[in-house]
């Protein structure tokens, strides 16, 4: 198929920098990934393996996995504010010069 | 009885409410584009609420906090794992689903490669994860509307299925998202309130609650324990599913069709993944709060496998009225939950199989929206005797396996469509039915159905050959539906597939050259 795209005087190298765009998102995503699955399965890991560990108790009413737990869920959702505000910075602006 | 009266007279509420956005929804659903993805006109705002709503079901209030009442911290390793899926959704797959595919998954997987195998197995594998969730959530939700209002068992399930039957077949995906969006608010609000009235027992501070927790209870509420999730091995299995599950749910994804773009989808995973991370935390505070202001015996003594706690810890925080409210938003819920796992069925039926596979791509509008209220029909229907047939029976493990096939099955597909330039029409088709099948099988030969369903002694099988130890497959069906896939793909290079992807990889970045006019010949014939 054709990859015609409006508004650009030279497809080819505009082909060049959106494949260079594509590469550029498909890294930062691939590294957040990463990062979320370490944490969950570091966590998991630790869940499965070493019980004793993730049960110190820190203080009355507070246990390591109590305060690991909601670690969790707090950089899951850092993880995709990170994302969302590099995606709307930087590759949302690489997708407006490619048209 | 005051309470019944009061959360009977909410949900009645809540009915007339949705009934009435169902009315306003149906005379704007003309088209399959509305049917299916609300014409592209929800925001992604409205979007992050009504993902929310459709991955919250009654298992995320009264199942979590029912586990973490009985057995402490357990409960929230199902939290967390619901909730990490959320940035693999948002990372590797919303975009580019939203940019290449137009009402299911399978478009996307199907892109490439040969539509009709690729779409029947996608259909597969969609159907089965749909089905075992659906029948999950109608026999859940017939015994516990039994249990809140003392509505017999098969009417509970008749009504819940009829409802759903009224949202998806008359309003379609806009009935069924402002559905979604209404519910997750109820149970935001309610959740949160409950959370906050159990905290001004405790000074507004968790850690007294949890110390109050370990001193009644024993230290050993604050960690992990093994009740919950036996065997290391286990847990890692049980990790991978609920993660890569989650993030290959066919109703979850199918709601990034009904934004307006890429960048809206991509909000609304943010928004969705923010508000579901809170609620699990309040869900943890609510499972404590029950555990020390409730009790676990009294809990266990309600009936429901502990699904009383927070309806029980409402009653005692907050008397009859919040106790009506908290079960009318149980209800809310179930009733929501299986409305958005009915479309996604229904589309899978009307837009892969009939559209794509019998009619090779040339059905009318007209026909596509015929064939689509058939299905809805249909699904409901099978979902009502489903339900009615499995009850009473332990169906606990059906929402596991759900999660189990969608991570096996759909997600490695999925994502080797999206990433791997050769990736072929056969790796594709054999990825999603090894996957769906090796579930399958592994759970039969587990405990899960072996000792649980069947009734036999674990020592009497643990040492047969065929016996599986593992309770959750994940660990072995996923790397094998993954194996497959790329062993095949190698054997079976694919040239228009190669060929096609750079056209594929574009299309991610920069999604249809003519939005909203995906098909606009067929658009016409319709009108």
């Amino acid at each position: 198929m054709n990859v015609v795209i409006p508004g650009n005087a030279d497809p080819a190298s505009s082909a060049v920098s959106a494949r260079k765009l594509a590469r550029k998102r498909l890294t930062v995503a691939l590294i957040l990934s990463a990062a979320m699955i370490a944490i969950y399965f570091g966590f998991m890991g630790l869940f499965a393996f070493d019980k004793p560990l993730l049960g110190t108790i820190l203080m009355p009413g507070l246990s390591l996995c109590i305060v690991l737990g909601p670690l969790v869920i707090i950089s899951s959702f850092a993880l995709c504010l990170t994302y969302v505000l590099w995606a709307n910075r930087v590759f949302d602006a690489g997708i407006r010069n490619l048209r | 009885m005051g309470s019944s009266t009061l959360s009977i007279g909410f949900f009645f509420a809540f009915m007339a409410l949705t009934l009435a956005i169902t009315y306003c929804a149906a005379r704007r659903t003309r088209t399959t584009e509305h049917f299916f993805a609300a014409g592209g006109q929800v925001t992604a705002w409205q979007n992050g609420w009504a993902l929310a709503g459709d991955f919250l079901s009654a298992a995320a209030l009264l199942g979590i906090a029912g586990i973490v009442t009985s057995n402490g911290f357990d409960g929230m390793i199902y939290s967390i794992g619901w909730l990490v899926g959320w940035p693999i959704i948002l990372f590797l797959i919303v975009e580019p689903l939203r940019n290449v595919g137009r009402f299911t998954f399978a478009d996307v997987v199907a892109y490439r490669l040969r539509q009709r195998p690729v779409r029947v197995a996608g259909a597969v594998g969609t159907l089965a994860v749909i089905l075992f969730y659906l029948i999950a959530q109608m026999v859940a939700t017939g015994s516990l509307i039994k249990l809140l209002f003392g509505l017999p068992y098969t009417w509970s399930v008749v009504v819940v299925g009829s409802m759903m039957l009224v949202y998806v077949l008359f309003g379609g995906m806009l009935a069924t998202t402002w559905v979604q969006v209404v519910k997750a608010a109820l149970l935001m609000g309610g959740g949160i309130l409950l959370a906050i009235l159990v905290l001004t027992h405790f000074d507004m501070n968790p850690l007294k609650l949890f110390a109050a927790a370990s001193e009644k209870y024993g230290t050993k509420v604050l960690q992990p324990g093994s009740k919950v999730v036996s065997g290391q091995w286990d847990a890692i299995s049980l990790g991978l599913g609920l993660m890569f599950g989650t993030a290959a749910m066919p109703h979850v994804l199918m709601r990034a069709y009904t934004v307006k773009d890429a960048k809206a989808a991509r909000l609304s995973i943010l928004y969705a993944t923010g508000l579901i991370g809170v609620f699990h935390l309040m869900v943890f505070i609510i499972g404590f709060g029950a555990m020390v202001l409730v009790g676990p015996e009294t809990v266990a003594k309600a009936g429901g496998g502990g699904n009383m706690a927070a309806p029980l810890l409402a009653l005692a925080v907050g008397g009859n009225a919040f106790f009506g409210f908290i079960c009318a938003v149980a209800f809310a819920t179930m009733l929501a939950v299986v409305a958005g796992l009915t479309l996604s069925g229904v589309a899978t039926l009307c837009h892969d199989v009939w559209t794509n596979v019998i009619r090779n791509g040339t059905a009318s509008e007209t026909e596509q929206l015929k064939v689509a209220r058939v299905a809805t029909v249909m699904i409901s229907i099978l979902a009502i005797v489903l339900g009615i047939a499995f009850e009473g029976q332990n169906v606990a493990f059906m929402a596991g396996l759900a999660f189990s096939i969608a991570c096996a099955a759909n997600f490695p597909s999925l994502v080797l469509a999206i990433t791997w330039r050769r990736f072929t029409t056969p790796a594709a088709v054999a990825s999603i039915l090894v996957g769906t099948l090796s579930s399958l099988v592994l759970i039969y030969l587990s405990p899960t159905i072996q000792v649980d369903i069947l009734g036999k002694s674990l020592a009497a099988i643990e040492h047969e050959w065929w016996f599986v130890s593992l309770r959750n497959p994940a660990i072995i069906s996923m790397p094998l539906s993954f194996v497959v896939a790329i062993l095949l793909s190698l054997l079976t290079p694919e040239k228009n597939a190669d060929l096609a992807f750079d056209e594929m990889q574009r299309r991610i970045l920069l999604g249809p050259l003519q939005p909203n006019i995906n098909e606009p010949a067929r658009a016409k014939s319709a009108a």
